[in-house]
């Protein structure tokens, strides 16, 4: 987390060059994994305080940029993508750089229940006859979810 | 065919990385799709039918924190695990998987009470589509943190033995990208309401 | 720097390991493996190859054979198929769905890629076997797994899936709609279950060409039919994870209930479109990509030049490989996309032609100024090139959202892929097949029955779909089982034309009684050796013995040099194989 790890750990990876096998290079003492984890859960804490919050958008803010954050720390320090080779994490990238294009290009149709000269009449009615029915629960009173 | 007499192809190492990580890494990507293909169409939908907020709501967000909880500390001991196999301590790698495996029976406990309850109380698979994404999502997670509960078994058993070291790291990345679809699983089905 | 520090320290390695390779070897000698461990429980790649193709060849003869019973039925309709029988709506819908599947994903796939693959990765780069043996046969076993459990969809109560081999929803979902609910469900979890054997199959391919190439050998080094594979193995894993999500949703559409492509519930049906279709364009490049780069190899030795911009040719091809993930919607046109995104989607379509025109060009130049051989690989090689262009070309029609509106679902599509996937299935396996089966089996095959059974193949081919061009110009509509149902589609010069198809099929089928013919002959009684390197080639698979022993290589090869060094002026012999070490 802190610089001097940081610097720690590429230290350690230059020195035993690119050929050095598994094993031997870049040892953390466990200490390192422990404050990792101890972040991590205080993260988490903090989404879960997040979730409190009356704002929605702050609420999707909090709970996505913090699992952005926990995944950046599992993948970085445990998975220890911060010192594999470049083209590890170019190709990982990649396969989610083609699942954002996946979403760019199926959102329109499918996110969308109109667009230029169609519109999805079974999927506004689906949304028209569930949200007809949330109200009816509403009034009648349903029983709160045990949390 | 014994594992002794493994042939010179995966000996070599011509990117540096070594064979069973850079396989690891590419089984990853391939399961990033699939996952990246079912949480993009749930989010589209999800964005597309504001009615599903009130079937959301009925998520039990305590049980999901105490899952992420579980997985995130049974990834803390599988790191430990891979720590413990470079330091060549086979013996202490093996004890940290076995408690990785613990943490993922835990979390298989966890889900199947609150699924149980939520069964229990109506919301079944096929009570909207947001129930089918639901235990779809989490169901293919769920495969997931069983067949990396095997493989580390597996691993844990050579580990022991102080055979197949290496593995004790590959398997641990494996956890630990089960980990993470989880973290993103959580905010996605518990906390965005 | 550090590259040459690993290359010699695996150097050493290697030798080390070689002497004891060696021992394990001789004690192999004692004890020949039984029937069973070496032919159907084997870890060596070479047989695993030949797993794929047989089982890929044997999936084939069913697609064939389904073929021809529903030209027959569209060419005579309502009348008896010899060695069918009558055939209804619904096996004629069934025969048309798994004709589909079975030549896409039984065929195309186990043959170009895990039969070529596997025969062709560790040879070429110079190893004795995949990085990981044992996930490579059960990768095998997956697929197997996978086409018994497809065959078995035929059989069940309500018979196989009928869903055409896209497996749209609402009809593929909902089984009071297919009547197949069994072959429905089979069928999903067989191409499932194929996906999981490829991606397993795909990894190691990947995993030992980056990592086990022979000491010496650059990326740049290997041969083009390597790196198109392994591409190919990266297009596949990028591309088919939505749909295996997608197929789940299927299977719980079909088993449980769910409604997530059932439009009356809230569900999206253009959602398994996209998802199908994500993976669905990619694939064309995955199986396109193996037989593009046979055919490099293949011009580029009978030509005895070195294959034209190489690296152009790679570049190009990454070039595909990205741009055919920006594609996919041209498969839906008229489904009821956005208009605006049709425009974008046109555009890319159009694009991708450039690329994959290119690569013909450079095959072109390697030709010009060769000194060509036609011998049977290299007929089929350039049969290929020249087929393909049909394809590619009729294709720029389709992928016009304008003109898609009139072309969309009829006999015209047909045609088109056809003049795509026949080429890069058929031709493909037959151009790898006469090409390296002299390595694979130690044998030549005989050239004059080779030249009437290709000859014959290609005459049926364009037979069958020229004509469908035209009567999809004419407004064919596709999936129609009997057209003696629709007036205007029932004229007899419509029907003429749909005669002449059957022909080319019959034609077709026939022609590979002369492979057949050409096998037994050439395999058990000419039996004319092939020797080492019979087409005087570079590449490393050729300079070991034929057909290469457990572990391939004696001493296992440098490579000191790229693998299309053909006729060069200085060098008394045409060909500088690449482990030949140069003159001191």
């Amino acid at each position: 987390m802190t610089a001097a790890t940081d610097t720690h750990a590429t230290g350690g990876h230059d020195a035993h060059g690119p050929a050095s096998d598994h094993g031997g290079e870049h040892i953390h003492p466990p200490s390192y994994y422990v404050k990792i984890w101890v972040v991590l859960l205080g993260l988490m804490v903090l989404s879960l305080i997040g979730s409190e919050v009356p704002n929605k958008l702050v609420v999707l803010m909090a709970a996505f940029g913090i699992a952005v954050v926990k995944a950046y720390l599992v993948c970085a320090k445990f998975m220890h993508l911060n010192i594999e080779k470049k083209f590890v994490v170019y190709f990982l990238a990649t396969s989610l750089a083609f699942m954002a294009l996946f979403y760019f290009g199926v959102a329109p149709d499918v996110m969308q229940h109109h667009g230029h000269r169609w519109k999805n009449v079974s999927a506004k009615a689906a949304v028209t006859r569930g949200l007809e029915a949330a109200k009816v629960d509403g009034h009648g009173g349903h029983e709160a979810p045990a949390h | 065919m014994s594992t002794a007499a493994k042939p010179i192809a995966t000996l070599r190492s011509v990117t540096g990385v070594p064979t069973g990580r850079l396989a690891m890494w590419w089984l990853l990507a391939s399961e990033i799709v699939i996952f990246g293909g079912l949480l993009m169409t749930y989010v589209m939908h999800r964005i597309g039918h504001p009615e599903w907020a009130t079937e959301a709501a009925h998520t039990n967000t305590v049980a999901g924190a105490v899952n992420t909880v579980v997985l995130l500390s049974s990834s803390l001991s599988a790191v430990l695990a891979h720590q413990a196999a470079q330091t060549g301590n086979g013996k202490k790698a093996a004890n940290y998987l076995w408690l990785t495996i613990l943490g993922a029976c835990m979390f298989l406990v966890i889900k199947s009470f609150e699924w149980t309850h939520e069964i229990k109380e109506g919301f079944v698979l096929t009570r909207s589509t947001f129930w089918s994404f639901y235990y779809c999502a989490a169901g293919l997670h769920a495969l997931h943190v069983i067949a990396g509960s095997i493989a580390m078994a597996i691993v844990a058993i050579d580990a022991a033995k102080g055979k197949e070291l290496q593995r004790v790291e590959y398997a641990g990345i494996y956890w630990h990208f089960v980990d993470v679809v989880w973290v993103f699983l959580f905010p996605l089905l518990y906390i965005a309401k | 720097m550090s590259q040459t520090a690993t290359h010699h320290d695996h150097g050493t390695a290697t030798q080390g390991h070689d002497a004891h390779g060696h021992d394990s070897h001789g004690h192999g000698h004692h004890e020949e493996p039984g029937f069973i461990k070496k032919y159907l429980w084997s870890t060596d790649h070479k047989m695993i190859a030949q797993q794929y193709m047989w089982t890929g060849v044997a999936m084939a003869l069913i697609g064939g054979y389904l073929a021809y019973a529903f030209r027959m039925q569209l060419a005579f309709p309502g009348k008896f198929i010899p060695a069918y029988g009558y055939m209804s709506s619904l096996q004629y819908n069934t025969a048309v769905t798994n004709h589909g599947t079975i030549m896409i994903f039984w065929f195309a796939m186990p043959v170009l890629i895990a039969a070529f693959g596997n025969f062709l990765i560790p040879l070429m780069i110079g190893c004795d076997d995949m990085v990981f043996p044992r996930i490579n046969r059960l990768s095998y076993q997956v697929f197997l797994l996978s086409a018994i459990i497809l065959i078995a969809s035929f059989l069940v109560p309500g018979g196989g899936f009928n869903g055409a081999w896209t497996a749209y929803p609402p009809l593929s979902g909902n089984s009071e709609y297919n009547m197949a609910h069994w072959g429905s469900t089979l069928w999903v979890l067989a191409v499932a279950l194929e996906f999981v054997a490829f991606l397993l199959g795909g990894i190691n391919f990947i995993t030992t060409a980056m990592n086990s190439r022979a000491p010496g050998m650059r990326l740049w080094d290997m041969p083009l039919v390597v790196w198109m594979i392994v591409i190919a193995s990266i297009l596949f894993m990028a591309s088919v994870g939505p749909l295996i999500a997608g197929a789940v949703m299927l299977l719980f559409d079909q088993n449980f209930g769910t409604f997530f492509f059932a439009p009356e519930r809230g569900g999206d049906p253009v959602l398994w479109q996209h998802l199908f279709w994500f993976f669905g364009h990619p694939e064309v490049y995955v199986v396109l990509l193996p037989a593009m780069g046979m055919s490099g190899d293949i011009i580029a030795t009978f030509s005895r030049k070195k294959l034209f911009a190489y690296k152009t040719l790679l570049y190009t091809v990454f070039g595909t490989g990205i741009i055919s993930f920006f594609v996919w919607a041209h498969h839906q046109f008229i489904a009821g996309i956005d208009p605006r995104m049709a425009n974008i989607f046109t555009v890319t379509t159009l694009i991708i032609s450039v690329p994959i025109a290119e690569m013909c060009f450079l095959f072109i130049a390697t030709l010009y100024g060769g000194s060509i051989t036609l011998t049977v690989p290299m007929l089929w090689g350039l049969a290929f090139v020249g087929e393909f262009l049909l394809g590619g070309v009729t294709g720029i029609f389709l992928g016009a959202s304008g003109a898609d509106i009139f072309f969309h679902d009829s006999y015209f599509v047909v045609a088109h892929f056809h003049y795509t996937f026949v080429p890069i299935a058929i031709i493909g396996f037959f151009m790898g097949f006469t090409y390296w089966s002299p390595k694979m089996f130690g044998l030549m095959l005989d050239e004059t029955l080779g030249k009437i059974h290709f000859w014959i193949t290609i005459v049926g081919f364009n037979m069958i779909f020229i004509p469908l061009f035209f009567t999809g110009l004419w407004g064919d509509h596709r999936r129609i089982y009997n057209y003696n149902n629709f007036s205007e589609l029932a004229r007899p010069e419509l029907q003429d034309l749909r005669i002449i198809a059957t022909v080319g099929l019959l034609i077709m089928i026939s022609a590979q009684v002369f492979f057949v013919i050409n096998l037994v002959k050439s395999y058990f009684v000419t039996k004319k050796k092939a020797g080492d390197n019979p087409w005087k080639a570079n590449t490393l698979e050729w300079q070991c013995p034929s057909p290469p022993p457990h572990g391939n290589f004696a001493t296992m090869p440098n490579v000191y040099r790229g693998p299309y060094e053909y006729s060069l002026p200085e060098r008394e012999s045409d060909f500088w194989p690449q482990n030949e070490p140069p003159a001191a």
